[in-house]
């Protein structure tokens, strides 16, 4: 099963997951880097994807399960 | 492209001298057509700088990404060449100017900042951007057409929205009118050029030092009374929040509005609430307003077959990149309808528009209103007497004479 990993040291807060994947993606209002706010896998997976290409920090990756 | 035709053009190019940046335009919507032809064939290219010293053009969407994500490549303004400036000696940013500087020195000001910023605290906006541009359209349809859009609309909605944000006072745009100018005209000397960062310096730090005396519920004033930051540094960081929040949504409301109304079976698309977010990416990829950004090399980097070495600059070109034909089908056709994502008119890596967010809320507010308001809206002038900014940096219209009908 695929799963999202999130690297928040990388995360620069530009909001680019949150704009693609609103249901799964939030920000800190803080320092406005990325929150996970709900089950990623009822997620568009297309969807997903694309939230992954465009982070423009890379901070967020898919990984298969071993 | 025949095979031969573009085996000859490859060798042409091969052998001829670098590109002389800045490039000239030679059509109102398009990149200059001597990087367009280059972006089939050749990813990153030699080019002149105006400062005579020669560095590299990236011009295909996936090399600009590349560029901007890899932390061997410098924002460092002390390092890489401005591309305009005829002066050598560029000093490194003072404290705030998050910019022209690397993590982690970057990573500590974007993570203060980007709190700010987020999609949430922008789209809380929408009702009060709402309202300064239903406040502009009525004295504009008090006023006789033909109007200037520019000054009557796309210049000041983005000014009073970013000052009003930042806490600072409604008149500054006007204020320092001939300032702005300066630090944005491509031919301004260095000594013009840091003469109007200084007077504009001086005043806000001055607001600053109020502000400190006297706690604001604004962002200034929650830098001040958050952070460790000192009074320069929130200056200096209100200067690049200020610069960033003028000329360049304003650009895009002013060009997008030439755009539209050269096309308009297309503004129904960006007046319907369904389609008006899409829309505004597509104006977003299509529009060449800013034209680019550099990066120095720290050390020697293989990209697409060439070598960089240490030192030297990458200029990105942004509308290049955003008529890659390998992510936009079609790509120098303006279509309200297709799926603009994956644009890089905000750039790309952690130093991505930080303000990018209240853009496309501004922008979003800002074009239905209007096309709303004025259903007959209508260049008052032929296309070409509109008068271009082809000698500033940000690109887009000086002025926008627009006529509509009484109703």
């Amino acid at each position: 099963m695929t799963r999202l990993h999130v690297d928040r040291e990388r995360c620069a807060g530009a909001g680019m997951c949150v704009l693609t994947v609103p249901e799964v993606f939030d920000q800190d209002d803080r320092d406005g880097r990325v929150v996970v706010r709900s089950d990623t896998a009822a997620a568009d997976p297309s969807a997903m994807r694309d939230a992954v290409t465009l982070c423009p920090s890379h901070a967020l990756s898919l990984r298969d399960d071993p | 492209m025949a095979r031969a035709a573009r085996t000859a053009q490859k060798g042409k190019t091969m052998t001829s001298e670098p590109l002389t940046f800045p490039f000239t335009r030679t059509s109102l919507f398009d990149p200059p057509q001597e990087i367009l032809d280059l972006r089939a064939e050749r990813p990153i290219a030699r080019v002149r700088f105006a400062d005579g010293r020669e560095g590299w053009l990236a011009t295909r969407r996936s090399t600009i990404r590349e560029v901007l994500a890899d932390p061997r490549f410098s924002a460092r303004q002390e390092l890489r060449n401005s591309g305009f400036a005829t002066t050598l000696d560029i000093p490194p940013a003072r404290p705030g100017q998050f910019i022209s500087m690397d993590p982690p020195d970057h990573t500590r000001y974007r993570h203060l900042l980007a709190g700010q910023f987020t999609v949430r605290r922008m789209r809380r906006l929408a009702a009060h951007i709402e309202e300064i541009a239903e406040e502009h359209l009525d004295r504009m349809a008090a006023a006789e057409p033909p109007v200037d859009l520019v000054r009557a609309y796309a210049a000041p909605i983005p000014a009073l929205v970013i000052s009003d944000l930042l806490g600072v006072p409604r008149d500054y745009r006007e204020r320092f009118t001939q300032e702005i100018v300066s630090m944005s005209r491509i031919d301004a000397s260095p000594e013009e050029k840091v003469q109007a960062q200084a007077n504009v310096a001086g005043y806000l730090g001055e607001l600053v030092r109020r502000k400190r005396a006297e706690p604001a519920d604004d962002l200034l004033g929650g830098l001040l009374s958050d952070g460790d930051l000192t009074d320069e540094e929130v200056t200096n960081i209100g200067f690049l929040l200020l610069g960033g929040g003028f000329d360049t949504t304003a650009n895009v409301l002013g060009l997008g509005v030439l755009a539209l109304l050269l096309d308009p079976a297309q503004i129904p698309v960006i007046t319907d609430p369904e389609t008006v977010e899409n829309a505004v990416e597509e104006l977003l990829r299509y529009l060449p307003i800013v034209p680019g950004t550099v990066r120095a090399a720290l050390e020697d980097v293989e990209i697409e077959g060439v070598r960089v070495r240490a030192g030297e600059s990458v200029m990105v070109s942004i509308p290049e990149g955003n008529r890659d034909p390998g992510r936009f089908a079609d790509p120098d056709t303006l279509d309200l309808t297709r799926s603009a994502a994956g644009h890089i008119s905000f750039g790309h890596g952690v130093h991505q528009c930080i303000g990018q967010q209240l853009a496309r809320v501004e922008l979003r507010v800002g074009f239905p209103a209007l096309f709303r308001r004025f259903p007959t809206l209508r260049l008052a002038v032929p296309p070409e007497e509109v008068p271009l900014r082809d000698d500033m940096v940000i690109y887009g219209v000086r002025e926008l004479p627009v006529t509509w009908s009484a109703r």
